[in-house]
């Protein structure tokens, strides 16, 4: 009788394995792609090294007027000696350890995500999304617990434009889902609503809903009935970035088979249930790249708010280097903005890529 | 009248899918106990049919009686009617972002408002009954075709169902996958579960069939007892039917 035998599984070859196969392979597979390689090297060489040198090595870091630079090289002593006001705007310096307390709650509160062994993450995450924004309202707006009252004028700076993003963000992705839930109703008249609102507020420029909230709501409103200029200003890019949020949604919620819903119905689930544990969960995990989209358009059209008014990081950068001590320094000031912005958006962008591999459970139906 | 003698009634029951006339004046007792398997030509309407019992699809006329309450627009009664009937699908339809075991479990946790503890111990009970336990912490993407079938009647028979639904459970399989899921079938039937089924195993449709119902163009065009429907069909269209499926 002949016996199956399957054959032994053999190691590859050396030269397609280890440093030498991955430079050949990447670098080096061929002559024109060699000559690339090296052309890329040069084309780094001579741009890096005078931005680094520029940015880095003849940068002047410290002083208190724009005479401490002389070097030639960015003058950062400008972000050294004011970096409070970026920070933290007109928040009055006795009490800057309340938004201290919440960019420490913020760290403790995500850090962890990023970590796979920590076990508290789902406690932590609702968290930050509850309980956090609350804590952090209290905390910085004051009026309780004796706090001082810091009336939102004064609130500024990074610290602005991150509470903004946050709480648009915080916001935004619970009524896109809705929005899109709506969207795709039976019911005529929830369907509808959503249609418009989502057709209305993705079809005006952020500036002018932006400008509706600071300029033209007021003239609506009663005499003397009058609300917060940055309430305003929030409740006008939570609007406008749901609707965004909702088509996103929506794109993820129709990609789902038909028999997951038919699955679900089957076991007597209902509809609210069978949304809350079989679709959305595979929706939402299947558009993680188009909400962190949204997530970070929300985060960069924060800036927005400098029209009405707002002093979020760009405007008070801005106004520093107009200012008379620092005239002229625009290219570090928006170097420094830019960084700033760049450094929260790559964080985002990880974090999404380190979701979507954690949830991919290797179903493609 | 509805009657709680049987498990399923379909009285007079039409379908339109907008113009199209799927279901023509369905009428269908099934008993407690009673295994039924239904056969037909695709676009016979026979998957329509028992997607009815359930209302996955709403029927335009006539009435349909589950355990004796009759579906309508009410949906409470969907919702209990749905407690009581099961269903397995061609494609199974797993919960791709659940655990094999979480796949058991959701319903009895959120439906039943078992205790998730309680809720695992059923969920292995059935698991162990499909022979399938030793996969209950992996992801459905990582089953084969035949166990995800098996992990997918273990779902429904968690609800502890009073009629079981078979909607082609083996025509997505693997030739060398059919059998276990047959088998699981063939036990399941042996223990006395009302079981509706569209297949094309004419095979299982001998061992455990009481009735096997022919149907094409939307209507019932012969049923019988399984020895005399395959050896002596009565109608033409059932006799080209059986021909074409039996001599290949």
């Amino acid at each position: 009788m002949n016996e199956f035998k399957p054959l032994p599984n053999l190691p590859p070859p050396v030269a397609t394995a280890g440093v030498i196969g991955w430079l050949r392979a990447n670098l080096f597979p061929s002559p024109f792609s060699a000559l690339l390689t090296v052309l890329g090297i040069y084309f780094l060489y001579i741009t890096l090294v005078p931005f680094l040198d520029w940015a880095v090595f003849s940068a002047d870091w410290f002083g208190t007027d724009k005479s401490a630079c002389i070097s030639g090289g960015a003058c950062w002593a400008f972000v050294t000696s004011r970096i409070d006001f970026f920070i933290y705007g007109f928040f009055p310096t006795s009490e800057v350890w309340r938004i201290n307390i919440c960019f420490a709650l913020f760290v403790i509160s995500f850090a962890p995500q990023f970590f796979d062994a920590f076990p508290y993450k789902k406690n932590l995450g609702i968290f930050s999304l509850t309980v956090f924004p609350a804590i952090s309202y209290v905390l910085i707006s004051g009026g309780w617990f004796g706090l001082v009252e810091v009336s939102t004028e004064k609130w500024g700076g990074l610290s602005l434009t991150l509470m903004l993003a946050y709480v648009g963000i915080v916001a935004a992705l619970p009524f896109g889902v809705v929005l899109a839930l709506g969207r795709r109703s039976q019911l005529p008249v929830i369907r509808t609503f959503c249609i418009l609102f989502i057709e209305w507020w993705r079809g005006v420029p952020l500036i002018s809903v932006l400008f509706m909230s600071s300029v033209m709501l007021p003239l609506f409103l009663p005499e003397g009935m009058n609300f917060d200029k940055l309430l305003r200003a929030l409740i006008g890019i939570i609007m406008f970035q749901s609707a965004y949020m909702a088509e996103v949604v929506r794109g993820g919620l129709q990609a789902i088979p038909r028999g997951q819903h038919e699955a679900a119905d089957a076991l007597g689930l209902g509809y609210w249930k069978s949304m809350l544990l079989v679709i959305l969960p595979q929706a939402l995990k299947l558009v993680i790249p188009g909400i962190v989209n949204t997530f970070i358009a929300l985060f960069k059209d924060t800036t927005l708010v400098l029209i009405i008014g707002l002093f979020e990081v760009l405007a008070s950068v801005e106004a520093v280097v107009r200012g008379a001590q620092w005239r002229g320094l625009t290219f570090e000031g928006y170097v420094f903005v830019g960084l700033c912005f760049w450094v929260f958006c790559f964080g985002m962008s990880r974090y999404s890529q380190k979701l979507e591999r954690k949830l991919n459970t290797g179903h493609k139906r | 009248m509805a009657s709680t003698d049987f498990a399923v009634q379909m009285i007079n029951v039409n379908k339109w899918y907008g113009e199209f006339h799927v279901l023509k004046d369905i009428n269908l007792n099934v008993s407690v106990g009673e295994r039924i398997v239904i056969c037909g030509p695709s676009g016979s309407g026979k998957s329509t049919m028992i997607r009815c019992i359930n209302r996955l699809e709403e029927h335009q006329a006539g009435q349909i009686i589950v355990g004796g309450i009759e579906l309508t627009h009410d949906l409470k009664r969907i919702d209990e009617v749905r407690r009581e009937v099961g269903m397995c699908f061609q494609h199974f339809n797993l919960f791709p972002h659940l655990t094999v075991l979480e796949n058991c479990t959701l319903a009895l946790i959120w439906v039943r408002k078992m205790p998730k503890k309680k809720a695992e111990e059923v969920a292995m009970h059935y698991l162990e009954r499909v022979k399938i336990p030793e996969q209950m912490n992996k992801f459905p993407g990582q089953l084969s075709g035949g166990q995800q079938q098996r992990v997918a009647i273990a779902r429904s028979l968690c609800m502890n169902p009073k009629v079981m639904l078979f909607d082609e459970p083996t025509s997505a399989l693997d030739p060398e996958m059919i059998k276990e899921v047959l088998d699981v079938m063939v036990q399941l039937a042996e223990e006395g579960m009302t079981m509706l089924c569209v297949t094309h195993e004419m095979g299982f449709a001998k061992l455990v069939a009481d009735r096997v119902i022919f149907m094409d163009a939307g209507q019932v065009v012969e049923e019988n007892k399984p020895e005399p429907f395959f050896n002596d069909p009565q109608n033409d269209r059932t006799k080209l039917f059986l021909s074409q499926i039996l001599n290949h």
